[in-house]
């Protein structure tokens, strides 16, 4: 999955020229897009209004009171003083919209002073300031305003001034943040070194970089603003006759609400559409920002990874009938906007009855993706499995029913993941994840299923089990959290334990403990294991054989012994070099050098051919073949090593 | 490295210890409350005595009754009488009521309780319902219509809504009463203020649901992703557990601290449908206190609330150490 994830960074970094720009992906969503476009037609005709040709908006016309919608002259109808609604309307909307503009610009000043200030002093000015806000936050918002307009007395521009001061803790802190990290930076300290005076540093230096934060923060807080502008109008604490924006419009329609209630509607509908304008723009500008949203990884994975096989191409039988697990030809792809990453092209592995088979690669190799295929966990999106079968016990894996594949899942098929910190639950207590694990299979009480977790946890040799039951995963060491996970693992009856890095996030002492746990329980219990790895040293303390896969491929095969002493592939060959050994100190532990290529852009022929030091351009024509010599051995080279060949 | 086994057998003592722990932080935030509000207060202009005696008051007469309120001694002395007071329960005197401020402000403080609990009730489950089914049917015809829902819900202003409810749910289908706490003649009991709770309760939860229907939705797509989502799919469990146990534990521990936080937006907004429904809350009394220029009650009316807001936000942090072991 890591791997995936890289080579996608990679190959955005390299396509940068060709993906679309802020702007035109902003239009391509097409809410943002109306939302811009009926604030600037809000916006131009509020502009507009001395030009327009409407009724002054304060004649009253008592002749002419409480006129509905669509009458002659007056298209909204009149107010009850006979005023023209269209055009108060339209002048209101100009000062609400003034309004809570000012209010915005005077919050995002003060408040971008205030985080400013205390992200680049940080220490003793950033702990004073930082309290004070915490103060003002404490009060409800709306009260806070309220208090405010209390004291200065009620008017337009003292409900400006009581909005603008509630926000200012919004900006305050959303620029404290990016501006505490700034000031750690090189370019500031350059700046200082130079003799720039802390206020040319924090406004040369720290502003401009601050810009993009003050800007979201004021569209996300514009609408807010002019929202609660009026409605301290509305309240009667804001506008004063006969000014008025809309919130006042609406307060006064209020009164004659049952009488003509076109006269509240209309100024509130007016509100509505500006708010709601502002935020349709705001989140298109946050979806466009949004590196996750854009890269699709906030998309929700199903439960089972999808499988599109082509009906036409026949699926591989499987292979000899001693094969618990069997996979054949497997392909896992991964689609990540128009490229299609291969990250498992054409696998075949078995395992036979408490058989330990390792499977061996870097980062990035498809050892993982490949483990994970077998019981659909690979998430879909974006992960697809397109081609080739797994069976277990005969049976296709890729073909069995959601319900079947819960069933095995965690029965007959365990899994046991590389950080046991992130792959237990952190809310519920061992004991609970262990008797869930139980329970999901086999119908027993609850202290039926507790005893057995008891039993579990003392056969992963964890000491004082009963009392560990009520352990939290945050409360276990590393060691333990993974003895927990495998306990799970060997809940139900199971046959086959995968087990993808189970000891890469440990120490290596518990590494080693973990390891003769893993291989005293498949002894005992007669379980095959799949083990994921990328270091030889592990594999030659636990497993029967060994694959090596590389570029989503296996590149050699064969039984621990075959393989350690005597690679054929240089791939092989190079990671065994790979792996420290305890008293020769001079040995090379240089990694190999050069990446694995990118599984969405493969060359042709052999995968390794740019990294491999015997390359010859035969390697570079054709796809090459994995020969096997033995049913059990083979290597994917046109010139493999012999047994006394050094490179 | 943590030694081998870090656990602690007694876990609802270190739960007792955490909350009280909790309730000694906000003592300094009630007290820095107290010290806003006064100054708030004190930094009004014009001479109080003035204001209440009237402008044709003698220089003698105001003078007196600036000693009586205590106005000629240092902003600090005033502070800590007006403290002092406050803890034994005096909060002065409301000029337009002519009733002690602490009465008329506990009274009308249960009915906005009763208003914006119940909004926060109703906000609180909807929002985690809709988030849910937004999350769960992500891009399908149910997530985009919530997720329009909620962009309408938070576009809309409050008061507007509430006018609007008015007018159909009270004239046009006549359905609820648009006004009041209880009905004026009879009623009285509890299905009497359902009814008139009904309303205004929705109209103020209309917001607070969309905010937390969105954070619930990306809460949930975050979680789904965990490691321990993965976990509890490959030890077989259905997908019903996996999302509404699993999931939701995980997704609710994030949005706890939202709920927390939209109970300030919704007492707040209470000033605004207590308006329009005439509910005899805290709200309406403050907006009619501001016009009045009653300070002492806007002073008591502020100090009540926002002690009710520290009050649900330690609530809100105490279910959320609740919900994570790693909080305690």
């Amino acid at each position: 999955m890591t791997a995936v994830a890289d080579s996608t960074v990679k190959t955005k970094s390299r396509s940068k020229s060709s993906r679309p720009g802020t702007i035109a992906l902003l239009l391509n969503n097409t809410l943002a897009a109306t939302g811009l476009a009926l604030l600037v037609l809000v916006c131009l005709i509020a502009l507009a209004a001395p030009i327009l040709p409407l009724p002054d908006p304060d004649v009253t016309a008592p002749a002419q009171r409480l006129l509905p919608p669509l009458s002659p002259d007056h298209l909204l109808g009149t107010d009850h003083l006979g005023r023209d609604l269209l055009s108060r309307l339209v002048w209101g909307t100009r000062v609400s919209l003034a309004v809570g503009l000012s209010a915005t610009f005077i919050a995002a000043f003060f408040g971008s002073l205030i985080g400013l200030v205390a992200g680049y002093a940080g220490g003793r000015v950033d702990n004073v300031l930082m309290r004070g806000i915490d103060m003002v936050m404490a009060f409800p918002y709306i009260l806070l305003a309220l208090a405010i307009v209390a004291v200065l007395g009620p008017g337009l521009l003292n409900a400006l001034y009581a909005i603008a001061l509630v926000n200012i803790p919004f900006f305050a802190r959303n620029i404290r943040g990016v501006a505490l990290g700034l000031a750690r930076r090189e370019f500031v300290d350059a700046a200082r070194l130079s003799g720039k005076t802390p206020i040319q540093i924090l406004f040369t230096e720290i502003l401009p970089n601050v810009m993009p934060v003050i800007v979201v923060t004021m569209s996300t807080t514009v609408g807010w603003m002019i929202l609660e502008t009026a409605g301290l109008s509305f309240l009667g604490l804001g506008a004063q006759p006969p000014q008025a924006d809309l919130g006042s419009m609406l307060g006064e329609g209020r009164k004659i609400l049952f009488t003509a209630p076109h006269v509240s509607i209309v100024p509130g509908l007016m509100i509505f559409v500006l708010v709601m304008s502002i935020n349709l723009f705001g989140d298109g500008i946050r979806d466009v920002l949004d590196p996750r949203l854009r890269a699709g990884s906030l998309t929700r994975p199903v439960a089972r990874t999808a499988v599109t096989r082509d009906p036409g191409k026949p699926v591989p039988a499987p292979g000899a009938e001693d094969r618990l697990l069997d996979i054949r030809g497997m392909k896992t792809e991964f689609q990540i906007g128009s490229s299609i990453y291969k990250a498992v092209g054409g696998v075949d592995l078995h395992l036979k009855e408490g058989e330990c088979l390792g499977v061996v690669g870097e980062s990035g190799s498809g050892k993982s993706v490949t483990a994970m295929s077998v019981m659909g966990m690979v998430p879909t999106p974006p992960g697809r499995i397109v081609e080739g079968a797994a069976y277990l016990d005969g049976e296709d894996l890729f073909a069995a029913s959601d319900q079947r594949i819960r069933d095995l899942r965690g029965g007959s098929v365990a899994y046991v993941f590389q950080d046991p910190l992130s792959t237990l639950h952190p809310l519920f207590s061992i004991g609970h994840q262990l008797v869930e694990a139980i329970q999901a299979h086999q119908s027993l009480t609850k202290s039926q299923a507790q005893e057995r977790a008891v039993e579990l946890l003392s056969l992963v040799r964890i000491p004082n089990p009963k009392d560990r039951l009520s352990a939290y995963p945050h409360e276990l060491s590393g060691g333990m959290r993974q003895r927990v996970c495998i306990a799970m693992a060997l809940a139900n009856q199971t046959k086959v334990i995968i087990a993808d890095e189970p000891t890469t996030a440990l120490d290596v002492t518990v590494q080693s403990q973990i390891l003769s746990l893993l291989n005293r329980l498949r002894r005992e219990r007669n379980a095959a294991i799949l083990f994921i790895t990328h270091d030889f040293g592990v594999v030659s303390a636990l497993c029967d054989r060994v694959a090596v896969m590389y570029a989503g491929r296996i590149v050699e095969t064969g039984t621990t012994e075959e393989v350690l002493n005597s690679p054929q592939h240089p791939y092989t060959a190079k990671l065994i070099e790979c792996v420290p050994v305890l008293g020769e100190p001079d040995r090379r532990l240089d990694a190999i050098e050069g990446r694995p290529p990118l599984v969405n852009n493969l060359p042709d022929g052999c995968a390794f051919a740019d990294r491999c030091p015997r390359v010859q351009a035969a390697c570079r024509t054709a796809d090459i073949d994995l020969v096997m010599s033995t049913p059990e051995r083979g290597v994917r080279c046109l010139f493999p090593l012999k047994e006394d060949t050094k490179i | 490295m943590l030694p081998e086994f870090v656990f602690d057998a007694s876990e609802g003592a270190a739960l007792s210890a955490y909350i009280l722990k909790r309730l000694l932080t906000a003592i300094p935030v009630l007290f820095g409350l107290t010290i806003i509000v006064f100054l708030i207060m004190a930094m009004i202009p014009g001479d109080p005595a003035t204001a209440i005696l009237g402008s044709y008051a003698t220089p003698e007469n105001v003078a007196k009754l600036n000693q009586d309120l205590g106005l000629d001694k240092t902003l600090v002395e005033q502070y800590f009488i007006w403290v002092g007071n406050l803890l034994q329960g005096d909060l002065g005197r409301s000029y337009t009521l002519n009733r002690p401020v602490l009465d008329e402000v506990l009274e009308r403080f249960s009915a906005t309780l009763i208003l914006a609990g119940t909004a926060l009730l109703l906000c609180s489950v909807l929002g985690l319902i809709a988030g849910i089914i937004s999350a769960v049917r992500q891009y399908g015809w149910a997530d985009k219509m919530i997720t329009l829902l909620v962009l309408v819900g938070i576009s809309t202003p409050s008061f507007w809504l509430g006018l609007l409810m008015i007018l159909f749910f009270a004239v046009k289908v006549r359905l609820f009463p648009a006004s009041g706490m209880y009905a004026i003649y009879g009623g009285g009991d509890l299905p009497d203020l359902l009814h008139h709770l009904a309303m205004p309760a929705f109209t103020l939860s209309v917001v607070a649901t969309g905010v937390i229907a969105r954070l619930t939705r990306t809460a949930m797509l975050e979680v789904l992703r965990q490691d321990y989502i993965r976990t509890a799919r490959a030890k077989g469990l259905s997908e019903r557990k996996v999302i509404y146990k699993h999931a939701f534990k995980a997704a609710l521990v994030s949005v706890v601290p939202v709920i927390g936080i939209q109970a300030g937006f919704v007492i707040g907004g209470a000033v605004y449908i207590e308006t329009v429904f005439q509910w005899p809350g805290i709200g309406s009394m403050l907006v009619t206190a501001i016009s009045t220029r009653d300070l002492l009650l806007v002073q008591g009316g502020v100090l009540i609330v926002a002690a009710s807001y520290v009050l649900f936000n330690l609530m809100a942090d105490v279910v959320q150490s609740l919900l994570d072991p790693r909080l305690r």
